[in-house]
């Protein structure tokens, strides 16, 4: 365990730098790639890997370039999708800012593989001193010759942009970010066309996320092979976890998939325990979107095997009794959590951040969002809880973009799983008036 | 020829038709209802979602089923596609949520609107809604503003359809109105109180399907269904001419474009024929005008009779209508 590929160097002081970065085998991707191989054996080495999209969906990385039109005479894109706005999801912005270059590097790469001759670094609008500190590691690449017209001699150009968003959430859906990149208001686009055919600029276009590209900088260094070999089954690799909560170490921690969540918790590698000594009650184990399991099933499957950290064990029960790796976001809450005050929130963050296209999502996300509100502060019935369970199933997979699964997936899997806990709220609304729970969320002495 | 079966009804049509499309040419019950499809404007469609379907056969090729409800509008068919609208109870379900989410923030304030009898979400929501909202909580509004000297914006009734966006784009010379804001609180504006100011502009009226957007020549004047609509055409140098007149007895209460049985303008009309020709000596009358479409306006009060004003054919029409029926032999 503790298998580093990306962030092997991150405690390097100075890592940040064009000279540190070099010195600790930096831009050997690049040498590697383009004057030893051709573009068609760096997909193919992606392929081999077997590297899954790490922003959430976790889609095949080699099989997504392979789709890629390849026109003649037609310019093809390659955009990296940073605009990380998951809640507890942080894994992107702790890369970029730690080791710009990886993702330069990466980038020049996933481009060669490509062809194209731009690509665009999409960085969300928070993320600004981030995309200062990329901004300064592109210009240290160009000045060294791995950007710009001619790379290393080998007749390939290529020209990298960092792109600042204005902070909206959807503009991490990829078609999104396409529009908003294009300097339109980001509405996600109806598909198809998918980008892979007519992307930016009507162009074809791969989108991939921070991660993704980065972890093709190990991949040509080392081979697909040999980076299949690392993790489990077909969750191949290493994957950054975005640790939150109420654990006694938060943090990225980067892990090889495979490694059983209750060891991820409790180790004192990774998370090291629930903080104060409390019990584990619920984990959102891939960002705010996808569904919340109670303890009992994010430690172990229906099945009673343990459970660990990679695609298919977490999504093992589908939707019923599991749930996704999705990006990451590793949000553990002990026992004192609120479930409903922590749907509520997330389900205002939907509410907020729907873009207001489709009707379903624009309409259902607010009530939902109220609903919760009435039920969070006593004024709730027990039918809420019904009305609930419906109106998320009439968002679910009736939207253009999947913003609207990702803010009906949570109140789902809460309803589902913690039924008892809303009808408490609905049916004893004289306890939750206390201010206690909100002490105890703080580290606060009661006043 | 793709060939595709809808609801049990198989036909053939064109590469790049979409199911909408489709069932259309089939017609009937099977035809999905649309809230923001406009078959003459390119792009539009896809947000409303209330014309979804199920795709329950891909195509010959690929028969696996798509594995969500697709947009009608947007879908393109393919050889030996399998669809199914009403026959599917998913379906029905769905659209019923859609129709509810539309209405949610809706003032349904039909009785003081002037939309109302020709209405698209009036007539979706009695056909595919529910009688009684579940929704308890206060619904959004928004103050009425001027968007040009003739159109009121009401973006309170607004539905976000996108189509008024469109026409900017694709029948005016420019656009400055947009939406604003996003989620629930996204509005249709013109950035800092612009003006709409071109000679197409009032076709945003036309295509608005709720009462968002409507003439203030005509605001407030008449129930829909105690006008009558007749046929008329002037001699336009802007656009083709061809109308509807409103007709309140011998007044022309308002001038709106000649619309299809889906109530989608057929050809776009320019603002002096909208807004200043409302006199009954500006246009030839041909006759009252057939509305296909199940609607208020056709029922119980409008009778075909012949118009009190005589109709005037002028020498140019007559000829016209001479040499096609010539060309017809």
């Amino acid at each position: 365990m503790g298998k580093n590929l990306l962030l092997e160097h991150d405690h390097v002081p100075g890592i940040q730098s064009y000279e540190v970065y070099r010195k600790h085998g930096g831009y050997a991707a690049v040498e590697k790639a383009l004057k030893q191989l051709s573009p068609e054996a760096v997909v193919e080495e992606v392929k081999k890997s077997g590297l899954r999209g790490r922003g959430g969906a976790g889609f095949p990385t080699g099989m997504k370039w392979s789709f890629l039109a390849k026109p003649e005479g037609v310019a093809r894109y390659l955009v990296c999708n940073a605009d990380e706005s998951e809640p507890g999801t942080f894994k992107d912005r702790y890369l970029m800012e730690r080791i710009p270059h990886l993702l330069v590097e990466g980038m020049i790469a996933s481009s060669f593989a490509l062809g194209a001759k731009s690509a665009y670094i999409y960085i969300r609008g928070e993320y600004f001193y981030v995309s200062r500190i990329l901004e300064n590691a592109i210009d240290e690449a160009y000045a060294n010759g791995w950007l710009g017209k001619n790379i290393l001699g080998t007749g390939y150009d290529l020209d990298l942009y960092v792109q600042v968003g204005a902070g909206a959430y959807i503009c991490g859906e990829e078609t999104a970010l396409l529009e908003s990149l294009e300097g339109k208001r980001g509405n996600p686009r109806i598909k198809p066309p998918f980008p892979a055919i007519a992307g930016l600029y009507g162009c074809p276009t791969v989108v991939n996320n921070v991660e993704t590209i980065a972890a093709v900088v190990p991949i040509v260094n080392m081979g697909g092979d040999e980076y299949a070999k690392i993790g489990i089954g077909k969750s191949t690799g290493t994957k950054l976890i975005s640790a939150s909560g109420h654990i006694n170490k938060p943090g990225v921690y980067e892990i090889e998939l495979g490694v059983p969540v209750e060891e991820f918790i409790y180790s004192d590698e990774y998370c090291g325990g629930i903080k104060n000594g409390k019990q584990l009650k619920a984990v959102v184990a891939g960002g705010s979107s996808v569904p919340i399991l109670p303890a009992h099933l994010i430690l172990k499957t229906a099945n009673g095997e343990p459970r660990l950290m990679s695609y298919e064990s977490l999504a093992d029960g589908g939707f019923a009794t599991g749930t996704m790796l999705g990006s990451g976001g590793f949000i553990v809450m002990d026992e004192d959590t609120s479930i409903v005050k922590n749907l509520w929130n997330f389900s205002r963050f939907y509410h907020h951040e729907s873009c207001g296209q489709c009707s379903p999502c624009r309409e259902g996300t607010g009530w939902m969002e109220k609903i919760l509100h009435r039920i969070l502060h006593g004024h709730g019935k027990l039918s809420d809880i019904d009305l609930l369970w419906d109106i998320q199933g009439k968002i679910e997979g009736k939207t253009i973009c999947p913003l609207g699964d990702a803010a009906a997936w949570p109140v789902a899997a809460a309803i589902r799983h913690f039924r008892s806990e809303f009808e408490e709220y609905v049916k004893h609304p004289e306890k939750i008036k206390d201010v206690q729970h909100y002490y105890r969320l703080n580290s606060l002495s009661e006043a | 020829m793709p060939k595709v079966t809808i609801d049990g009804h198989q036909i053939e049509v064109p590469d790049g038709t979409t199911i909408l499309q489709a069932a259309r040419m089939i017609g009937g019950p099977i035809v999905p209802p649309a809230m923001c499809y406009y078959s003459t404007l390119k792009t539009s469609g896809g947000y409303c979602r209330t014309c979804i379907v199920k795709v329950s056969k891909g195509s010959e090729k690929d028969p696996r089923p798509m594995p969500k409800p697709v947009a009608s509008c947007r879908t393109t068919v393919m050889d030996g596609m399998e669809v199914q609208n009403i026959t599917s109870p998913e379906v029905v379900e769905a659209r019923k949520g859609v129709v509810e989410f539309l209405l949610l923030n809706h003032p349904l304030d039909c009785p003081i609107c002037d939309q109302a009898g020709e209405c698209h979400l009036q007539d979706l929501a009695y056909e595919h809604g529910m009688a009684k909202t579940r929704y308890e909580f206060e619904r959004r509004t928004f103050e009425k503003i001027d968007i040009g000297g003739k159109i009121k914006l009401h973006m309170t009734r607004c539905i976000l359809c996108y189509r008024c966006v469109k026409v900017a784009d694709q029948v005016t010379n420019s656009r400055v109105h947009g939406v604003m804001n996003r989620g629930d609180v996204a509005e249709i504006s013109t950035y800092i109180e612009n003006v709409i100011e071109n000679d197409f502009s009032g076709n945003v009226i036309d295509v608005c399907p709720v009462g968002a957007l409507t003439d203030k020549t005509f605001r407030f004047q008449s129930r829909i269904w105690n006008v009558n609509p007749m046929d008329a055409h002037r001699d336009c140098p802007k656009c083709a001419g061809k109308v509807t007149l409103w007709m309140k007895g011998d007044v022309v209460a308002r001038v709106s474009a000649r619309k299809d049985k889906y109530a989608e303008v057929i050809d776009w009309i320019c603002n002096e024929c909208r807004f200043e020709k409302k006199e009954l000596q500006d246009w030839v009358i041909e006759g009252p005008t057939n509305i296909e479409r199940h609607s208020v306006i056709s029922q119980n009060h409008y009778t075909l009779k012949e118009p009190s004003h005589k109709p005037v054919l002028n020498a140019v029409d007559a000829v016209d209508s001479s040499s096609t029926s010539n060309s017809g032999n």
